[in-house]
């Protein structure tokens, strides 16, 4: 365990030193929030059926999506494995007594950690005294926070399972740009993070419910809120867990194909 | 201790001829050569040997470094280092040798270098004192105080370089690994880390590989060469056998005064290669004429003032038996 501890303990500290990227980041963010609750809240005002979600639940979903951003998104990525793969330099890291799978694991962990450390206090204080409709209201009760933080920890074993995927696709492709692509904008669609997975048609609801990405997002936030009763959340981290061990150990085995048939580019 | 039976593995790599049109037809179909990279590598090496690994750009060093490391699966053939199989034992296995590459870096960049270190512990399990004691010698033999705390973006190559030996060498591995560990380096650098490669397998009993294109770095460290060309395996044996066996010759070249100040000096079994009225050189073929008599010769017909006495560069010896070998 203390490899792993301790190379995310190192991510972390390296990420906390990108200071500016993370006030950009702050300032980015709130934009795009409340450009999405303008946008939902043009449609909800405009539509006369009752709507699938509360406007409130609705802000929630989008500013909570804001606030742990680099915890969720698929795009949040560690350019340094990609040159470390493609330049050859992986070489190094399998010098060391230590699963390849697990060391970046951590690796990936720390640095989403060290930016959302970073980002998410500043905008929560801010989301918390904006004025009415677009203002975070506290979570639905405290059960429900304390599952919200459960599920939220569990979602980000998650994406970082899914994201080893794109890592250990560069072993092939030897660019990262492609496979980033695909799986991150699948990814964010169906964890509704460009329409709330309840917003959704049911067919494309069922879809999402067969994949992984909404135990992600769409699944904390909502027990954040309430949408998602207690009861019903804890069947949701079951499921999260699932995934979890199915993920880890699908990337696992698939790395362990990479390595076999490595070829370590240049000299 | 190290011991290589008929390692064998070969590359596939894509390739096209320039142009557009070519490009278009690789879309399609792809031609791919094979490229052995090692044919049939056999050899073994005892505890506390250092060997210099040598042979021209692309002989399969790297790939045979790479093999003995636990990193490329060889095609064929069987390796046992320390009683493992390196890549089929690998993370057991690496924790007694240390890697070196010299092109590549295993220090994070953004961090001050004992962050780095501080992981490499984590990483090694190594236990608190002898992490400190490592680091002590470390800093103390590779002159490593104040850069430490220096994140190793500001480091200049040489300093990275020796910041990059001492964290292959952090937990005290007993095979080392070296592949061109002086590239780059400046004078100073250098015979900082020879000396040092010198030190640790004296005192720790460390096992040294060493790969390079300095020919200096050979002759002041390996008492073996393994000579590889085209993934063959062409020699294997010690400096001075090679020395022996391309030549015996030596060129002496002498600052004089005197003489009969008009003709080159003439001295019986010493071919004459450049002369002046203050210097001449000359070739002489030890197997026949002794030195020593060249001299005295020499010192008859002129009042000596300087002498030199050279062997064939290192250097040229390699190039001849690439030569030999077709290489």
């Amino acid at each position: 365990m203390r490899p792993y501890l301790s190379v995310w303990k190192l991510r972390f500290i390296l990420g906390m030193q990108y200071r500016s990227a993370a006030i950009a980041g702050i300032a980015t963010q709130l934009f795009f929030g409340m450009i999405f609750l303008m946008i939902f809240q043009a449609f909800y005002s405009g539509s006369a059926a009752e709507p699938p979600m509360p406007l409130d639940r609705l802000v929630s979903y989008v500013w909570l999506q804001q606030i742990f951003l680099s915890l969720i998104m698929l795009w949040f990525r560690d350019n340094e494995i990609f040159q470390l793969i493609t330049s050859g330099n992986v070489a190094y890291e399998l010098c060391r007594p230590c699963g390849l799978y697990s060391f970046w694991y951590a690796k990936l962990l720390g640095q989403r950690l060290s930016s959302a450390t970073l980002r998410c206090f500043p905008i929560l204080l801010i989301v918390f005294f904006l004025p009415k409709p677009f203002r975070l209201s506290p979570p639905a009760s405290p059960e429900a926070f304390v599952l919200f933080l459960a599920a939220l920890a569990l979602g980000l074993l998650v994406v970082v399972g899914v994201s080893m995927f794109i890592y250990i696709s560069v072993f092939w492709t030897l660019s990262p740009v492609g496979s980033t692509l695909m799986i991150s904008v699948a990814g964010e669609f169906f964890a509704g993070m460009i329409i709330p997975v309840p917003l959704m048609p049911h067919w494309l609801q069922t879809v999402a419910g067969f994949l992984p990405f909404r135990w992600t997002a769409d699944f904390p936030f909502r027990v954040y809120s309430g949408d998602i009763p207690a009861g019903e959340a804890l069947w949701g981290i079951a499921a999260q867990l699932v995934w979890i061990a199915a993920l880890t150990a699908a990337g696992a085995w698939t790395l362990r194909r990479a390595l076999r048939r490595i070829v370590v580019q240049g000299g | 201790m190290i011991s290589l039976q008929g390692i064998s593995k070969s590359f596939k790599v894509a390739r096209r001829a320039a142009g557009l049109r070519q490009a278009a037809k690789s879309l399609i179909f792809r031609e791919h050569t094979v490229v052995e990279a090692l044919k049939d590598i056999t050899f073994s090496i005892g505890e506390g040997e250092i060997v210099g690994y040598i042979g021209p750009n692309g002989a399969g060093k790297s790939t045979s470094i790479k093999v003995m490391s636990g990193i490329l699966v060889p095609d064929r053939g069987s390796c046992t280092i320390k009683g493992y199989t390196p890549w089929k034992e690998r993370t057991a296995y690496v924790g007694h040798i240390g890697v070196v590459f010299g092109q590549r870096s295993q220090l994070w960049w953004d961090v001050p270098v004992i962050d780095s270190f501080q992981l490499l512990k984590d990483i090694y399990r190594i236990p608190p004192d002898e992490y400190r004691r490592n680091l002590a010698l470390l800093t103390e033999t590779l002159d490593l105080g104040g850069l430490l705390e220096t994140p190793v973006r500001q480091l200049s190559l040489g300093q990275r370089m020796r910041c990059e030996i001492a964290a292959s060498l952090l937990h005290g591995p007993s095979v080392l690994f070296l592949d061109e560990p002086t590239i780059g380096l400046d004078a100073v650098s250098k015979l900082a880390v020879r000396d040092f490669i010198r030190t640790i397998n004296r005192e720790k009993g460390v096992t040294v590989i060493l790969t390079t294109h300095d020919m200096s770095d050979i002759e002041a460290l390996a008492d073996r060469i393994l000579l590889i060309g085209k993934g063959t395996l062409l020699y294997d044996g010690t400096l001075q056998q090679l020395r022996g066996r391309f030549g015996t010759e030596r060129t002496v070249t002498v600052d004089y005064r005197g003489g009969s100040g008009q003709g080159p000096l003439v001295v019986e079994g010493a071919e004459s290669v450049s002369w002046s009225p203050e210097r001449a050189v000359f070739r002489v073929d030890t197997g026949k004429t002794r030195i020593a008599d060249v001299l005295s010769r020499l010192s008859e017909q002129a009042e000596l003032l300087d002498v030199a006495i050279e062997a064939k560069p290192v250097e040229e010896l390699i190039v001849e038996l690439y030569r030999e070998h077709r290489i």
